[in-house]
């Protein structure tokens, strides 16, 4: 893995309440807590993982990161190569247009994120003609560089996104974020909707990737096994709050919070040999808009207590870099994926 | 410790043979299912595997004859073995009746039960969980409107859904993903089929609620006695559910077996690099993913030879582009379609 060398961005506090409103004159109907006061840091260089189930909020961090939405409070502290540090939660969007270039996506659905009336020259070229004002053949050179790096033949990027696979689509979408030499790459579930033989492909392409060009990723999955082999620490969310946040060895191995033993044991082991103790959880996840109080996995926790329902328990380092929001923490033992 | 096999020919359910399935459309013909062989049993689950496009879906589908136009069964049987009380047999050619025909109405939903992968295109959303798990009761067990309330109810009690009688005069909208996959597998064994057909049935779902859906899921056949065919791209899933295995590559079953064979003693060159291709949560190796080469041809230019040949790394020069290979048995049931074992199955 690539070595770590300081913060890249310090994320502080953040929360995004979207607003719910209703009736003739839409009227203020409470909100929806998709995140609520999460706070992180990602090391240049690294993956830093970010699982939980739908609703969870994980997808919304990330639109918060990228300044796709404006976030209801906090901070999201940006350590430029040189320079003072921003805050992006703070900037316009006229402030944010450096840092746009600087931070990019790849997105979840290769066939919904290509314009299908684009030729993949377009595509992925589009930001060197706004950016860097590249033309002709310039621009063609340096298209044909990428398409190349991702592994696609330089020839075929007169061709239209129909024309290809969804592996080889979700490759044209590398390419399109690494157009601009980005420092952080948000992947939100970027491979998920691919097959298991052109998901490891694309997997390996995304490490190569990350140590040719010292990216750092903020890597967004439900998949917990995929991001047991990418990721260099891992982010547990639940219900808008993070749970649990770990370098991936100790997450996977001794997890500290209940939640994450639950969706550790859920994931289907691919050998019939161990099949495996499942901690089936009751019900579903909560409405966001109406969490339960204290801790919000407490309904569902076969561990909790009466403390559980009333205080939140704050996200507190208990061993060497490991966070868990556990009141039990210290006294539960829970089972990793060896258990 | 591989599994017992003790399948008996009473405890046969369904037998498709030499399934062909073609979609003739106007670029050409698509040949989703090209002569694929199985067996489902009575309480035992057989796990379809394969990536998109392989067939497995159309192959499930047409088993009710659910395919999408334009595409048909050109050849091939489907034989449904239909054990009435009385202990008598019947056994039905799926693959002869028409669509829409009597016979295959009064089975689809009755002695065959279906459930698909997305529950929110699936269910109706302009009825109530409650009317349409009770067109089903009415409509095959003549039971009136009262007794399939009454039954209805149960079942969702049955399949986990709290407050079952609260809810079955709710709107699927107004439900959770796990839930509506739970409305669906209750509508599909509220008539107690003998064989439920599960098409993806978590892949929709997280994590947590693909646990639930499969313990109920198992907890069902213990108590029915169903056999199941489930349908899944997931190997995590294969290995918790799986009796038996099918591996499916273009069309064709590249290899059969029970599922301790399967992903401890893999014999076609796809089984393998497919298990060696998923990352796995183990910590004790910490290795570059192996990945298959290239990808799924596109089903208008379907390779000579072999299907897999192309992407194979064990290709034998000169033979694998020119023969497809038949299916060659492995024992205790299992077979496997690759040149490799042709020698093995002399012998």
């Amino acid at each position: 893995m690539s070595s770590t060398n300081g913060t890249l961005l310090s994320v502080r506090n953040l929360s995004m309440f979207y607003p719910m409103r209703a009736g003739f004159l839409q009227g203020h109907r409470g909100e929806v807590r998709a995140v609520d006061d999460v706070s992180f840091d990602i090391q240049a260089g690294e993956t830093l993982g970010l699982v939980g189930e739908s609703g969870c909020g994980k997808t919304t961090t990330g639109r918060c990161i990228l300044r796709v939405v404006a976030p209801t409070a906090g901070e999201l502290w940006y350590h430029p190569r040189e320079g003072e540090s921003v805050d992006l939660a703070r900037l316009d969007t006229g402030g944010l247009l450096p840092w746009r270039q600087e931070i990019r996506m790849i997105f979840q659905d290769p066939f919904a994120s290509l314009n299908p009336r684009l030729p993949v020259l377009e595509i992925v070229g589009e930001c060197l003609k706004v950016n860097r004002g590249l033309r002709g053949s310039a621009l063609e050179e340096r298209v044909a560089e990428l398409l190349g790096m991702v592994g696609l033949r330089p020839e075929y990027m007169r061709r239209y996104p129909h024309a290809f696979s969804g592996g080889e689509r979700q490759r044209i979408g590398i390419a399109r974020a690494l157009a601009l030499n980005p420092r952080l790459v948000v992947a939100d579930e970027a491979v998920s909707a691919l097959d298991v033989s052109v998901r490891s492909q694309t997997l390996n392409l995304l490490q190569d990737l990350q140590n040719e060009m010292q990216l750092t990723y903020l890597f967004i999955s439900h998949d917990l096994s995929v991001i047991r082999y990418v990721c260099n620490r891992v982010a547990v969310m639940y219900v808008g709050k993070l749970v649990e946040l770990a370098d991936t060895r100790s997450l996977f191995l001794t997890p500290q919070h209940p939640y994450t033993e639950a969706l550790l044991s859920s994931v289907p082991k691919p050998d019939p040999r161990v099949r495996s103790q499942r901690i089936v959880l009751e019900g579903d996840v909560p409405d966001p808009s109406q969490p339960p109080s204290g801790c919000h996995f407490h309904p569902r926790c076969r561990y909790a207590v009466d403390r559980c329902a009333e205080e939140t328990p704050p996200l507190r380092e208990t061993a060497d870099g490991h966070h868990v929001a556990c009141h039990l923490a210290d006294e539960i033992e829970l089972v990793g994926i060896h258990g | 410790m591989p599994v017992e096999r003790q399948l008996s020919a009473e405890d046969l359910l369904l037998e498709v043979r030499d399934l062909h399935v073609h979609f003739p459309l106007d670029e050409g013909t698509v040949k989703a299912v090209a002569g694929v062989d199985f067996d489902v049993y009575r309480n035992r689950t057989l796990c379809v595997v394969g990536e998109s496009g392989c067939g497995k879906s159309v192959s499930a589908q047409s088993i009710l004859q659910l395919v999408d136009r334009p595409g048909r069964i050109v050849q091939g049987q489907i034989r449904f073995h239909r054990h009435d009380a009385d202990g008598s047999v019947t056994v039905t050619d799926l693959a002869a009746l028409r669509s829409s025909s009597r016979a295959l109405r009064a089975i689809r939903g009755r002695h065959i039960g279906m459930v698909f992968q997305e529950p929110n295109t699936s269910l109706s959303p302009i009825h109530t969980v409650g009317n349409q798990i009770s067109e089903v009761i009415r409509l095959h067990l003549g039971e009136d409107e009262e007794a399939a309330r009454r039954r209805g109810i149960e079942m969702l009690e049955r399949v986990g859904i709290a407050r079952p009688a609260q809810n079955y005069d709710a709107y699927t909208f107004e439900l959770s993903g796990g839930m509506r996959q739970r409305v669906m597998i209750a509508m599909a064994l509220v008539c107690s089929p003998a064989l439920l057909i599960a098409d993806e049935p978590t892949t929709a779902l997280d994590v947590t609620t693909q646990a639930q859906i499969m313990s109920l899921l198992q907890e069902l056949q213990a108590d029915f006695g169903m056999g199941v065919m489930l349908i899944t791209h997931d190997l995590g899933v294969v290995a918790e559910m799986a009796d038996d295995v099918v591996v499916m590559y273009l069309g064709q079953v590249a290899e059969y077996g029970d599922v301790d064979r399967i992903f401890h003693a893999p014999a076609h060159p796809y089984t393998k690099a497919l298990l060696r291709s998923i990352p796995n949560l183990d910590f004790d190796q910490d290795i570059r993913l192996d990945s298959i080469r290239g990808m799924v041809p596109d089903p208008f230019h379907r390779p000579a030879g072999c299907p897999f040949g192309p992407r194979c790394d064990e290709v034998i020069e000169g033979r694998c582009e020119a023969e497809n290979p038949p299916a060659f048995s492995l024992g205790e049931g299992g077979s496997v379609r690759c040149l490799h074992y042709e020698e093995v199955a002399l012998s």
